[in-house]
């Protein structure tokens, strides 16, 4: 444990100040709540308002999961967690069940959350309706008066070009049937895991200076229409060639010699655990 | 008001060179040519690629002379660069040649070759090493010895490796594109024109300030563009420089090695929509393209993501209007300008002065009442 520094790298002062947005954002579901997000020992835009979260939550008795892309070995998630256990000393897992706290980018593991948990996102771009308006005083506008017309013509100017809507991850939801909320950068295949969720989810944009959140038990739909739904993405006929799952996120890669196209589940430890139920610690 | 004076002035100005002096020197210390060589690579590769000149050593020099300040050490080796004659051009150089040092795709986990972190910051945590306070050379020497022994058994090897971009084009993922080894329009010797050329936009942004593209690039990226990119490719490494005999051109095996240069080279990718027959529309990908000399890996990418931009102008967004972009983001052009407005304007503003006089006159004896 790094002791040149605060438990946690933050003087508690500034804990308090992220905890007290943190607060208010899962006081009004899907609201963007600005805050003075501060410099970070990494770059801006690498995760640095997952990681103020997670540093103003986290205490001795915590266990930390860090996620990026699906793994816990990625080079981005290693650094994370090796950055909060040197100035914490708390304890750190692969195993979703095992964990209090969950930092990741881009995914929301395939073992359901708990109530006992939460889940925190790294968020790069946290306005959903920045895509048609850049400017910032204009959206929060927009938001206030509840004017998201912007946000379905999108969707539908997508239909009438492709014949469907092309989002990719970060599908816009509307959280309580009141805000528009960019769910992070997490595939379609994700969105409706956020809701009703058992465990709380927060949501941190550090170089955007915005914290917002979905509290447990919270209504989030994905935006639609009645005769073009929702579709998140589709996985149909394919399992993980390494653990035979179906069902859930998919990497499609290929084999370099054979030039086959082959899948494996995009969650690491998900597929990991899911092995060692079928042969318990290697024994076949 | 000694500065304008007739008499008075040229000691007054002498008098600030030697304060500027003074300034470096005062801590009764100085810092040697070689030691910013070796200890200062991020800068000397900024300024080497601002200046557009291939020197570690000049690079050095200039920022010793600037004080360590970016721009005032381009302003320098730019000045010194246009006397260099030119004597030779280079071959084409493939950058598939390439010795690798580093080299990463954001877009593919497995790509041939696989990934090499290389020598990076990203994945460092920027708190400060305060043992860094008492280093001396001494302990440098002794790490330096033990890592060579671990690390490097026998030689080093040229790794060359097969870009990511063709394996794309072989799967059929992206257009295919033809080799145009025709000669750049050269910016330093012909003037800029609109619309440009590729070869002209590629060599200005390669040559602009680091923070003005990458700023312009960030721009992009959050909201004021319409971009939304992903790193194909990107790789830091050596390229070899060969030129031709000068009365007996042949083919590259006659050519002369004359050294290597350090790149940074990025190729982006972008969605981006075409237009089909009938008005119907898909979606494929765009290559946005940076190369810069040194490690500059932003500023590869913020160049790339530009170099895309300016290939599809929409009225919209400025960062994608190629008179905005290369216009404004040259280090020596932008901030000679800027630093330009102190010198005196005593006669313009004397004029401006009497306008404004004459107009609030107008306004008091038209019996407004004048706010001051």
């Amino acid at each position: 444990m790094n002791t040149a520094y605060n438990f946690a790298f933050f003087d508690e002062g500034s804990k308090r100040e992220i905890r007290r947005a943190t607060l208010k954002a899962i006081a009004i579901p899907g609201y963007q709540v600005p805050f003075a997000s501060r410099e970070m020992p990494i770059g801006r835009g690498w995760g640095t308002g997952g990681l103020q979260l997670t540093l103003s939550l986290i205490g001795k008795n915590d266990v930390l999961k860090v996620i990026d892309q699906g793994s816990d070995e990625s080079v981005n998630a290693v650094n994370i967690k090796k950055l909060v256990s040197d100035t914490t000393g708390v304890a750190t897992t692969d195993l979703t069940t095992e964990a209090t706290l969950i930092q990741s980018r881009h995914r929301i593991p395939e073992v359901p959350l708990k109530k006992d948990q939460i889940l925190i996102l790294q968020v790069p771009l946290p306005e959903p309706l920045r895509l048609f308006e850049p400017s910032e005083n204009e959206t929060k506008m927009l938001h206030a008066e509840k004017e998201y017309s912007g946000a379905w013509l999108m969707l539908f100017e997508q239909i009438m070009k492709y014949g469907s809507m092309t989002t990719g991850a970060d599908h816009p939801v509307m959280v309580q049937d009141r805000y528009v909320m960019a769910p992070s950068p997490i595939p379609r295949f994700d969105n409706p895991k956020m809701h009703e969720s058992e465990a709380l989810i927060l949501l941190g944009a550090g170089r955007e200076k915005k914290v917002y959140a979905v509290p447990p038990y919270t209504k989030v739909v994905s935006l639609d229409f009645e005769d073009y739904p929702f579709e998140p993405e589709s996985f149909e006929d394919k399992h993980c060639r390494l653990c035979g799952s179906s069902g859930v996120f998919l990497d499609e890669l290929v084999d370099e010699v054979t030039n086959e196209t082959f899948y494996q589940c995009n969650d690491t430890s998900y597929c990991i655990e899911t092995l060692n139920e079928v042969e318990p610690f290697g024994v076949k | 008001m000694g500065y304008v004076a007739v008499k008075g002035g040229t000691h007054a100005i002498e008098e600030s060179i030697k304060r500027l002096k003074y300034e470096r020197v005062h801590h009764g210390q100085t810092i040697e040519v070689e030691k910013i060589k070796a200890g200062m690579r991020g800068l000397v590769d900024q300024v080497m690629s601002e200046s557009s000149l291939y020197n570690e050593t000049l690079a050095a020099l200039a920022i010793k002379q600037a004080e360590g300040n970016p721009e005032e050490a381009v302003f320098l080796l730019r000045a010194y660069r246009s006397t260099v004659p030119r004597k030779h051009y280079s071959r084409v150089i493939e950058t598939g040649q390439m010795n690798v040092d580093r080299r990463i795709s954001a877009s593919f986990k497995d790509i041939p070759g696989g990934q090499i972190l290389g020598a990076t910051t990203d994945y460092t945590h920027r708190l400060l090493d305060f043992n860094l306070m008492d280093e001396s050379d001494a302990d440098v020497q002794e790490w330096l010895h033990q890592y060579l022994n671990e690390s490097f058994q026998g030689d080093e090897q040229q790794l060359t490796l097969p870009k990511v971009l063709d394996y794309l084009r072989k799967e059929g993922l992206i257009p295919t594109c033809e080799n145009n080894d025709m000669e750049p329009d050269d910016v330093t010797r012909e003037s800029l024109e609109f619309p440009s050329s590729r070869s002209q936009r590629l060599q200005i942004l390669t040559r602009g300030e680091t923070g003005a593209i990458t700023s312009l690039a960030y721009a992009v990226i959050r909201g004021y563009g319409a971009l939304h990119p992903t790193v194909g490719e990107l790789r830091v490494g050596t390229l070899p420089v060969t030129i031709d005999h000068p009365t007996d051109a042949g083919d590259d095996d006659d050519a002369f090695y004359i050294g290597e240069v350090k790149v940074t080279e990025v190729e982006m990718l972008m969605p981006v929509t075409v237009e089909k027959e009938y008005g119907k529309k898909e979606l494929e990908f765009e290559i946005g393209y940076g190369l810069v000399f040194g490690q500059n890996e932003t500023k590869a990418i913020a160049m790339g993501i530009l170099d895309n931009c300016l290939e599809h102008p929409t009225p919209d967004f400025p960062s994608h209007n190629e008179e905005f972009v290369l216009y404004h983001i040259d280090s020596v052009e932008s901030t000679g300008f800027i630093s330009h407005l102190k010198m005196p304007h005593y006669v313009t503003f004397q004029s401006k002065l009497d306008s404004v006089r004459k107009t609030k006159k107008e306004g008091i004896s038209k019996g407004q009442e004048v706010k001051s």
